[in-house]
């Protein structure tokens, strides 16, 4: 069949070559192939890549074309019919998003026939609209509201009456209005391709057609909010923000979201001293345009719970109190101790700043017993390579084999899990090892327990085999593995299997952590550890400072110990505490946090703290002045000379420096101290094996009411049902 | 004027219906905007919602499997298509669910169908409601559908309609309480020769059982005899009431059988055919003649 069809193609280019000298081209050096289609959008000639259409050929010309159906993430579906052109040659306008653009294509997107098809296309689509922009959440900016500016009509010419279309309900986070959708199918494509949950779909045909889950059922993606951003009209809107807000109002802040290791870009709209919504920035690097529910609508949770007074407790439990008496009594307690005597605990949203001040001021007084809550606190993180996620998001898409190891990234990176899914839809294989989860794609299941990893070394494993083949194989090690008591024996042999199956070759290195805590990055970068000696300590810590650490576990926090709580929302840690110093959240500071594959990025501020509440460097600064260390660093700048000081890659933001292998060395001094350790018989679990851990993760999840709601509403996700068929 | 009262007609339907959510309530909302005997393009008459709404006899917890003859033929139909394209085999076998249930499309039905192909429950049930001929509510044993479509209604099919509705006591949309006979509408069926007709579906013998008949060249009176035939359980005879097949013997004029005996000349094709004569298109006519070249 080949050799036919390549003896086929030798006669066709033996006949193009007679054909050429037949015309006299052949002394004529054929144009260098780029790959790159010249096309002439008005007259201006432009080149795009082969395989792109009229549509994205404008948009290079920088010709702008209305749309609606058309997203550039998402397949074509050519059915709104508004980004309509004329091409030369073609006697009827074109539908420019479903047109492949072809050599020498004459296009032109201002003529009266342009205008025409667009008008009549915009009038149908107004003929079922409501008119209601008065009330849509979506006026403002609404695709659907801007495009009519310009091919709209001032009066219609239907004299029916409009349709009216019952709304569905998609569970607590997405509102619908469905009467007025246009049925450009984004929401539609987005759950069957991005979110892999596919629920939505358009029931009936005609004028009677209408998009929705056709049984009662909710949206069960943790990706669900990105259909209100896709939505081009208001049909799908917010439903925590329903009739809170008018888009024009919005002071809009460019920031990071830290409800997950991946760092997803953000933009903050506030409005005065709150924060009204949450949208994605396009990072393309990170997390193109996607965000998750939880980063999205955990915002309300920054007017509950918070901390904006520091407290003391007495005999009734937390006082309110000022700063001074706050610092005096830390002062106090701290008094006759010992450096030794002392434990700073580091929790999931502290940013790289506070970090470091605290890393400092323990230092100077002498104590070396730093931890990060979670249970990592002994991790050894000399080589960032052992801790980072070193295929970065990005590589992501380059690998052609994953294997993941205890972890679930639906629920501990549900944007990173859409980039999986995407690799694995374009024929990429993803197996695990480690309990099994739903992941929106097929997953082929190794085995749960650590043995499989014995299984998988063995010399006749199928599966290392095909691993091997692999050119840019893949591990991936899920958060939940290095809270392991047995932690060291696994690792190792992921790195055994690392270097039987080359993950680690030249130009790529396939050997991969997966964090989920947007805090965990910067602590190890910065050595946020318990030195030697702290760890062979055995007595107990008289005074323990928790730095928004609310997960920690109880053998870091005694019993009898002193115990100074700082953050910005009331939570375990607050309860348990002596002192609150009041801190604030990744809304209301500048702060780096580093994500998974170890890219510092930095938070602005939307929103101003609350009440008494300072930036928490600035508390560690203030109470190294009462405790007799003062840190020599006063504003911003100065820390981040700091930070740059203790880990260069810090002061560079929004790049990731590429972490060092050093083949391997340092996996074998590894073996050879984990050659002892033993692995235990529980399979490996995720630190997220459930989607109530995703929605309440930390102190801020779990303090609002819209992730409370979606964990209730995701007990029974299809109404009616039994409750074994309900699925995750 | 009508279009319009019968769109705010159906507007209330969906208004009360989404305030009671009751069973009943839907019942009855559903007779009441079945009662505008035209609606929207390509609506069923007995399915006005696109969308799926509990009710005691259709829910999450009814069952359907396909019996174990008719899996048989669900494998002889998904062997029709490559395996990596499933999907295709998702018609037919609706159909054959449907046939098997009396009729109608449970949504156990459909998600039994999703299950067998191995897709999304959500493609299935987009299939079932875009197809007019897929019933998503419950049938009686006959579905009779009058066709109202240009020709037929030239020749009588709202006399058609009329009988029926008088006879069997039912609108559109609606079953006789004996469960014998559900009355609906349709689009053309291409038997616009032997105009008006009407086709009946026969969904009380399951599989094996079930048929599709037509009944053409109709008067009233024919009509309610076909359906008395097939209330006593008889068999009415198919095709045309008329004629033999499509041959000009006459037409229904006015609700009555006129025959019409051709001329002798009108039943061979051997001699000169009657006019009217099509033109000569290669004539060229005298004063479209082409203009002189110029000189």
């Amino acid at each position: 069949m080949q050799g036919r069809s390549v003896a086929a193609a030798a006669r066709q280019l033996r006949r193009a070559s007679w054909l050429q000298a037949q015309r006299g081209l052949s002394a004529q050096p054929a144009p260098a192939d780029d790959g790159m289609v010249e096309v002439f959008v008005n007259g201006q000639a432009t080149k795009v890549a082969r395989g792109s259409n009229v549509l994205q050929a404008c948009d290079a010309a920088g010709v702008d074309i209305p749309r609606f159906c058309y997203h550039q993430r998402l397949s074509i579906a050519g059915n709104c019919r508004m980004c309509l052109v004329e091409v030369e040659k073609s006697p009827k306008p074109v539908a420019s998003c479903a047109m492949p653009a072809a050599p020498g294509m004459v296009i032109r997107t201002h003529t009266p026939l342009v205008k025409k098809a667009r008008e009549g296309v915009m009038e149908l689509l107004l003929i079922n609209h409501p008119l209601d922009c008065p009330i849509c959440d979506q006026g403002g900016e609404c695709d659907l509201q801007d495009q009519s500016m310009v091919f709209g009509s001032d009066r219609s010419r239907f004299t029916e009456v409009k349709r009216a279309v019952s709304d569905k309900n998609l569970g607590p986070l997405v509102k619908t209005v469905m009467t007025r959708c246009i049925h450009c199918t984004r929401c539609i494509r987005f759950a069957k391709e991005v979110a892999g949950t596919d629920d939505l779909g358009i029931t009936g045909r005609g004028r009677d057609a209408e998009v929705g889950t056709y049984v009662d059922k909710l949206l069960t993606s943790e990706l669900s909010g990105n259909v209100i951003d896709l939505c081009p009209v208001g049909a799908l809107t917010s439903k925590p923000a329903a009739f809170t807000y008018r888009n024009w109002e919005l002071k809009s802040t460019e920031s990071v979201d830290t409800s997950d290791a991946l760092g997803a870009n953000i933009r903050v709209d506030s409005r005065g001293v709150e924060v009204i919504r949450i949208v994605p920035r396009l990072n393309e690097d990170v997390n193109q345009e996607w965000i998750s529910d939880k980063a999205r609508f955990q915002y309300d949770a920054l007017r509950y719970q918070r901390l904006n007074v520091p407290y003391i407790k007495g005999e009734q439990g937390l006082q309110q109190a000022t700063w001074p008496d706050a610092f005096a009594a830390v002062a106090k307690a701290a008094g006759g101790l010992k450096g030794s005597e002392m434990r700073a605990v580091a929790g999931r949203l502290a940013d790289a700043e506070s970090l470091v001040a605290l890393k400092d001021l323990m230092n100077r007084l002498g104590c070396g017993d730093l931890r990060v809550e979670g249970g990592s606190s002994d991790f050894d993180a000399d080589v960032r390579s052992s801790y980072l996620f070193n295929s970065s998001v990005v590589g992501l898409d380059a690998a052609d084999a994953i294997l993941l190891v205890g972890c679930n990234p639906r629920l501990e990176a549900p944007v990173l899990n859409a980039r999986l899914r995407a690799a694995n839809l374009s024929g990429v294989p993803v197996a695990a090892v480690g309990e099994a989860y739903d992941l929106t794609y097929p997953v082929e299941q190794l085995g749960e327990g650590a043995d499989t990893l014995d299984k998988l070394l063995k010399n006749g494993s199928e599966y290392l085999k095909r691993f091997k083949g692999a050119s840019r194989p893949m591990v991936i090690v899920g958060a939940g593995v290095l809270q392991r008591a047995d932690r060291d024996a696994v690792l190792q042999k992921v790195h055994k299997l690392v270097e039987k199956a080359d993950v680690v070759r030249e130009g790529w290195n396939g050997f991969n952590v997966m964090h989920d805590a947007a805090a965990r990055v910067a602590a190890l970068d910065l050595g946020f550890l318990p030195s030697p000696r702290a760890r062979a300590a055995k007595a107990a810590p008289k005074l323990v400072y928790l730095l928004g650490a609310d997960d920690y576990s109880e053998a870091d926090v005694p019993a009898d110990a002193f115990v100074v709580y700082q953050g910005h929302h009331g939570d375990r840690g607050a309860a348990r505490a002596d002192v609150v110093l009041p801190g604030t959240a990744y809304t209301e500071k500048v702060g780096t946090y580093v994500n998974m594959e170890g890219r510092p990025q930095s938070t602005k501020t939307a929103t101003a703290s609350l009440g008494d509440a300072r930036d928490d460097w600035k508390v560690v600064r203030a109470l190294s002045e009462v405790l007799g260390a003062p840190l020599p660093y006063n504003s911003l700048e100065e820390v981040r000379r700091r930070l740059a000081d203790v880990a260069p890659h810090l002061g560079r933001r929004d790049a990731v420096e590429p972490p060092l292998w050093l083949n391997g060395e340092y996996f074998k001094a590894f073996a050879e101290k984990a050659r002892k350790a033993s692995t235990g018989g529980e399979p490996l679990a995720s630190s997220m094996p459930h989607f109530s851990a995703f929605y309440q993760t930390d102190s801020i999840s779990r303090a609002s009411k819209v992730m409370a709601k979606c964990i209730k509403a995701r007990q029974q996700p299809v109404p009616g049902v039994r409750a074994a068929s309900a699925g995750m | 004027m009508r279009s319009a009262a019968q769109a705010l007609l159906r507007y209330s339907a969906l208004l009360s219906q989404q305030a009671s959510r009751t069973s009943a309530a839907a019942q009855a909302v559903q007779a009441a905007a079945c009662l505008s005997n035209q609606r929207w393009f390509a609506t069923n008459s007995h399915d006005i919602f696109n969308v799926h709404r509990h009710e005691a006899h259709n829910n999450w917890d009814t069952e359907f499997d396909f019996t174990d003859a008719n899996y048989e033929k669900v494998a002889e139909v998904i062997s029709r298509y490559p395996s990596n394209y499933k999907a295709s085999a998702l018609i037919p076998l609706l159909d054959l669910a449907q046939q098997q249930n009396d009729g109608w499309l449970s949504l156990a039905a459909m998600n039994r169908v999703a299950k067998v192909l191995d897709m999304p429950e959500i493609r299935v049930y987009e299939v079932a409601t875009f197809y007019t001929m897929f019933n998503r509510s419950k049938m009686g044993r006959y579905h009779v559908m009058v066709c109202g479509t240009t020709p037929c209604m030239l020749q009588g099919a709202k006399g058609i309609y009329k009988a029926l509705k008088e006879h069997l006591g039912i609108d559109y949309g609606q079953t006789t309480p004996d469960g014998m006979f559900t009355l609906g509408e349709m689009e053309c069926m291409g038997a616009c020769v032997n105009a008006p007709m009407i086709a009946v579906a026969d969904y009380g013998g399951g599989v094996e059982g079930f048929s599709y008949s037509y009944f053409e060249d109709l008067t009233p009176a024919d009509t309610v005899a076909i359906v008395d035939t097939l209330k006593k359980g008889g068999k009415p005879k198919i095709g045309s009431q008329h004629r033999s097949k499509a041959e000009p013997a006459g037409a229904v004029i006015g609700g009555k059988w006129v025959p019409s005996k051709p001329t002798p000349e009108q039943m061979t094709l051997m001699g000169e055919p009657p006019g009217p004569y099509c033109r000569n298109l290669d004539e060229v006519p005298a004063a479209q003649a082409p203009p002189a070249p110029p000189k």
